[in-house]
């Protein structure tokens, strides 16, 4: 007897078979008492559970009619990554997700803009990223890095290093120039990802809330300098970052990125042209703008990421990041570190593209 | 009621003010959803003698039931007849619910501004001249922060909009909260408390978001997606009747805790988006609705590009009040509570993933 209405639950799919539709709607019956806000609360709904048990009926089903063994009885692996998109279009479609205050929306980051990343992460510049032990397990951090490439490839790759390489897949937040946040489409993908502007309240928020902060103080001086100065830091602002870090009692992470660099090599900055379309500069690449939408393809730079040991600002007291003194020398000593450290990874580089 | 007696232990030097409950409240609005749903909540308080109800216009008879013990004055804010009526009922504690940020019916713009500032401005002058007034608690408006692309994540109280409002109900906003601290700083012995309100929403009240959101086909603009945050329409009335009976000074945020995204919000109510560039979209609405008097103006444009979330922490340490909705189930609620039939129907979203799993499975073997 069980099996004979086991067999009743397979064709699902059929649209004429009576069994089907009043399976369906049974069902269909069902979620709904079971759910009458059906929009308040969709979250907590088996239906993952539900489709493995129908799956799994399916297969049983099969196997029995063959006279084989019951081989495998989880979903082969098309049925379980179909189930997971359309789980995943199931939520975007209603909404079913939730966001932070900063507009980060982890759903659509895990499974959208982290693996188009990971491309290039993976099998265009070939990320090598070591000292990923010197990040905090839990609890705020402020990664400082070099900026170079014209276009923050290297903000996004950082963020995909993090994620990926860390114990507890930490997200990444990337203080980003305000000028992200005014174009359109590029604003609101930048908020879901989950950064923000570059101003100091916002700084501080994250690292009050214990978020893994990344900010690059060379800003539009370091991503638009010439091919000729590569690898040789910019100024590092007013150490507004060193302040944030002091009064967050955040440790303060050295970040050292080798590639960025030789992605959009910059070799001419029409100053004209920039001001002309409110751009902080207007590059010239070998392929950019001669070589047309070409010349938006990043060149496959081998990269290296090297995270350095935290400089720790327990110890330093509630009016030092009002001090001067305290953050020049912090910041100087940041600076140095990832030179240094820039140094070193292109002195055990022999070629740009192979590594 | 137990706030009081938290607030009253707690703060030694105001122990004048908190302890003193308020004996005659006035509340103008009356007609308006939170004027008249506060006033019901006021005269359901015992520790309250009296309370005054004022509006311009007869409240309907439902409104004027559920008032209650509270007495009706008819009376135009902008008519110093406001000032007698101060007077004459010993009035310690008034509440300016009245600034409307839609449109009367007729007059337009013009009409609405001088509805709000000259209306403020007379109260308060009559405020202002009346001994009996200790308290005065404004009903403002998170708008005074604006919404561009630069602003900070959340806005705190004292921080101000880049570009400070130049038009509309945002600039009256600021205008009055400015002629209330000018009361404050005239009259040192008026605690003087300003709520600014997230944008509310709930099955009841009428906001222009609702009506926004209500219709079948929502646009918006390419390219943008806000964070909104809401306020629930009793944790709105509920902030308020928190700030009459506290009586601390300052400004406060008032809004729910948590966000949600434009693109979230028509989703979670079924609705379909049709992103439009900007320019396009305020043609989009009048012609959807037929009207002149409810075009879009620059700031709701700007609102509904970036959003505009405040930090609570303020309201909810010193003015003690915590919303019970968050901004989703404050979403959630109007939803239900407004019976919006979803046009994308999530059952026939649930039944097609679970057909497209099932044909995977069948044909991924």
């Amino acid at each position: 007897m069980a099996g004979e209405s086991k067999a009743k639950v397979i064709p699902l799919h059929s649209n004429t078979g009576r069994q089907a539709a009043q399976r369906r709607a049974a069902a269909r019956g069902e979620a709904a008492r079971r759910h009458p806000s059906l929009l308040s609360d969709p979250a907590g709904r088996a239906s993952a559970e539900q489709i493995a048990a129908v799956v799994r009926e399916i297969d049983d089903r099969r196997s029995a009619a063959a006279g084989a063994p019951p081989v495998d009885e989880s979903p082969n692996e098309l049925a379980s990554r179909i189930a997971g998109v359309a789980e995943f279009v199931r939520k975007r479609m209603m909404g079913d997700y939730t966001v932070d205050e900063f507009g980060f929306d982890q759903h659509l980051n895990n499974s959208v803009f982290l693996p188009l990343l990971r491309v290039f992460f993976n099998s265009w510049f070939r990320v090598e990223v070591s000292g990923i032990e010197n990040l905090p397990e839990t609890g705020a951090a402020l990664i400082v890095a070099n900026h170079a490439g014209v276009l923050p490839f290297d903000g996004l790759m950082t963020s995909v290093a993090v994620h990926d390489k860390h114990p507890t897949h930490r997200d990444l937040r990337l203080l980003a120039a305000d000028m992200v946040f005014n174009m359109p489409v590029m604003g609101q993908a930048a908020r879901k990802a989950g950064h923000t502007m570059a101003c100091t309240s916002d700084a501080h928020r994250l690292l009050a809330a214990g978020e893994l902060t990344a900010v690059f103080p060379e800003g539009y001086k370091g991503l638009g300098k010439h091919f000729k100065d590569r690898y040789k830091l910019q100024r590092f602002g007013r150490g507004g970052f060193v302040s944030a870090a002091l009064r967050a009692k955040a440790p303060i992470v050295p970040c050292s990125i080798v590639g960025s660099e030789e992605i959009y090599p910059m070799i001419a900055d029409v100053k004209l042209l920039a001001r002309l379309f409110g751009l902080p500069y207007f590059p010239i690449t070998p392929l950019f703008p001669l070589a047309g939408p070409a010349g938006l393809v990043p060149l496959p730079s081998k990269w290296h990421i090297q995270f350095g040991e935290a400089i720790d600002t327990t110890d330093y007291d509630d009016s030092a990041a009002d001090d001067p003194m305290v953050t020049f020398e912090l910041t100087d000593q940041v600076r140095e570190t990832i030179q240094q450290t820039l140094y070193q990874l292109l002195a055990n580089r022999r070629n740009m593209f192979l590594g | 009621m137990d706030s009081q007696d938290r607030s009253g232990g707690r703060n030694p030097g105001q122990d004048d003010d908190s302890l003193h409950h308020p004996k005659v409240v006035l509340v103008t609005g009356a007609c308006r959803f939170l004027g008249g749903y506060l006033i019901a909540r006021l005269a359901q308080n015992p520790m309250i003698d009296h309370v005054i109800a004022v509006d311009a216009i007869a409240p309907s008879k439902d409104l004027l039931r559920r008032m209650g013990r509270a007495e009706f004055v008819r009376a135009d804010i902008r008519n110093p007849f406001i000032a007698k009526v101060i007077r004459n009922g010993d009035v310690d504690t008034v509440v300016h619910a009245a600034a409307a940020s839609y449109t009367p019916r007729s007059g337009g713009k013009a009409a609405l501004k001088e509805l709000n500032v000259m209306g403020a401005i007379q109260l308060f002058a009559a405020c202002q001249k009346a001994p009996s007034v200790r308290r005065v608690i404004l009903k403002s408006t998170s708008e005074v922060y604006g919404s561009s692309a630069f602003d900070p994540v959340l806005f705190t109280e004292d921080s101000s909009s880049r570009r400070p409002p130049s038009e509309g109900f945002a600039r009256d906003s600021s205008d009055i909260e400015g002629y209330a601290r000018g009361l404050a700083r005239r009259r040192p012995d008026i605690t003087l408390t300003i709520l600014r309100l997230a944008n509310m929403i709930g099955p009841a009240m009428d906001t222009a978001l609702s009506r926004f959101l209500a219709g079948p086909v929502v646009p918006t603009i390419v390219g943008h997606d806000a964070r909104l945050q809401l306020l629930h329409e009793q944790d709105a009335l509920g902030a308020l009747e928190r700030a009459t009976m506290a009586g601390k000074s300052g400004t406060f945020n008032v809004g729910a805790s948590g966000i949600i995204m434009m693109s979230q919000a028509i989703r979670r109510a079924g609705r379909v988006a049709l992103p439009l560039p900007r320019f396009a979209l305020s043609a989009a609405d009048s012609l959807r609705r037929a009207t002149r008097y409810t075009e879009l103006d620059r700031e709701q444009l700007d609102y509904m590009s970036y959003g505009r979330v405040m930090d609570t922490t303020r309201m909810r340490n010193e003015l003690g009040y915590n919303p019970k909705w968050s901004t989703t189930e404050a979403f959630d609620d109007y939803v239900r509570g407004r019976g919006l039939t979803p046009i994308i129907d999530p059952r026939w979203v649930r039944s097609m993933e679970s057909r497209a799993v099932s044909a995977a499975q069948r044909w991924g073997r």
